[in-house]
């Protein structure tokens, strides 16, 4: 299985309203209200943690699940989010030159 | 519930500014005979100025932000404001008449990651269109624009501002919006100068034109959904909002003055003296404005379209009373659904009685309209 590289776009609004994360695609003004597992997946998301590390230190430690039914979810996201221009995905680690992953979430 | 739905539940029950509609200047290279706005600049907010603002606007919980005018481009600093915006992690809108916009600022808009630029056109020929905004060639030019920003994957909205003289063109502006890959939306609504002025109200489009629109499926979809008669009245309807103006929605002028909405010129505060927190949390004139139930407002509650009217609480303030009708959203639902408003009802007695007084007591010969 190849690894995975997550990070967040610079092509994005986003905000912490009321505890939840809130996204907005600028590619397609797709909006998304992440829940707490999607949140510590896109908080992670730095270009240059690896998804199945985020998944092991920020899912699995915080919430009680099976840490490949945890990892297949995460792929899902990240690849439903990368197709909205919302996150970065890549085999090898991204430069955060190239991605808004430095900046504030 | 959608999840927008969801999203500004959320942020009235959390009592949020989510959006926020800032003009950054009152300047244009168009003289629309409709704008309310005048042209000069009576002392805008410095560059500096609004990049505190929009920290603040951040810190509040504001989420989508509208960068406006007159036109926004005019301004120097106006990519230099949209970056530090977009820095901020707002959703930015520009509205624009695109004028301006040539390859180089379509892509650093699209680089910058502005989500939408909304672009007025009042119709598909340039001899309506150019009389409209008095500027010989902007159809052209803003079509130009539009082109540039579309061939940047930016979305593009034509705002179809309708008028005496150009409502005949609207399916054709919808048209065009498809051709050129953009949205379309229509507005017949013509507001009074934010100085008072009602004279540009002698554009409003009459019953009979807003009637022909309100029935074309083209622009409004399905027209036996929207022109049927309105729900009935329940509790729920009672006891909602009139809208978000002031709930989860303000306007800051280029002055730094704070509006419910930029339909709704009631001065709330201004951010060159006051925080816009202590505005926003503290202002009486927005603890007013969010006191109001559709319970309280004269004459529309117990008016049958009160759950389907778009009365919108601007146009009455500007009318001169916040819980009055507006008498243009009055025309709307009587011509929507051809079932007379309270307000129409109201203005029609109040006017009767007017009529009477004169004849009934001193010349018998102007009771018949002669005098």
């Amino acid at each position: 299985m190849s690894e995975k590289y997550v990070a967040r776009s610079k092509a994005v609004a986003s905000r912490t309203l009321g505890g939840e994360i809130v996204i907005m695609s600028a590619v397609d003004s797709t909006l998304f209200i992440l829940n707490d597992v999607a949140a510590q997946i896109w908080l992670a998301a730095d270009g240059q943690t690896s998804l199945s590390e985020i998944v092991k230190w920020n899912v699995c430690e915080e919430f009680e699940v099976n840490p490949e039914v945890a990892y297949n979810d995460a792929v899902e996201f990240v690849d439903e989010l990368a197709v909205h221009g919302i996150l970065q995905t890549s085999e090898h680690p991204l430069s955060p030159n190239d991605t808004g992953a430095a900046e504030t979430p | 519930m959608s999840l927008f739905e969801k999203l500004n539940q959320k942020a009235f029950d959390l009592g949020l500014p989510l959006n926020v509609h800032m003009d950054v200047t009152y300047r244009c290279n168009e003289r629309c005979q409709h704008c309310y706005l005048d042209h000069d600049d009576h002392g805008e907010m410095t560059t500096e100025e609004i990049r505190g603002v929009l920290r603040q606007l951040q810190e509040a919980g504001v989420f989508f932000l509208t960068l406006s005018g007159g036109e926004p481009l005019v301004r120097r600093d106006c990519f230099e404001i949209i970056e530090y915006a977009r820095s901020l992690k707002f959703h930015v809108k520009l509205k624009s008449n695109a004028v301006l916009i040539t390859s180089k600022q379509a892509a650093r808009l699209r680089s910058l990651g502005v989500g939408e630029v909304q672009v007025s056109v009042y119709s598909h020929r340039p001899e309506i269109h150019d009389a409209i905004t008095r500027l010989p060639g902007s159809l052209a030019r803003t079509l130009a624009g539009i082109a540039q920003l579309t061939s940047e994957g930016i979305k593009v909205t034509l705002a179809n501002v309708l008028m005496k003289g150009n409502a005949q063109d609207s399916e054709e502006v919808h048209i065009l919006a498809e051709q050129i890959g953009a949205q379309y939306t229509l507005d017949p609504t013509i507001t009074p100068m934010l100085s008072g002025d009602t004279s540009v109200l002698d554009l409003r489009l009459p019953s009979n034109e807003l009637n022909e629109l309100f029935h074309k499926s083209k622009l409004v979809g399905d027209v036996q959904a929207f022109c049927a008669p309105p729900p009935a009245v329940d509790e729920d309807v009672l006891d909602g909002y009139p809208c978000s103006a002031g709930h989860t929605a303000c306007y800051i002028s280029p002055y730094g003055d704070l509006f419910p909405c930029v339909q709704f010129p009631l001065t709330c505060g201004n951010l060159r003296h006051q925080s816009f927190s202590e505005i926003w949390k503290d202002s009486p004139q927005l603890k007013e404005v969010r006191s109001i139930r559709a319970r309280h407002l004269t004459t529309c509650s117990s008016c049958g379209h009160l759950g389907s009217c778009t009365r919108c609480p601007g146009l009455a303030f500007m009318e001169g009373d916040m819980r009055g009708p507006s008498s243009a959203d009055c025309e709307k639902s009587y011509v929507r659904t051809g079932i007379v408003s309270a307000g129409m009802i109201a203005r029609q007695s109040a006017s009767a009685n007017l009529v009477q007084i004169a004849p009934l007591n001193f010349r018998s010969e102007s009771f018949h309209g002669v005098a």
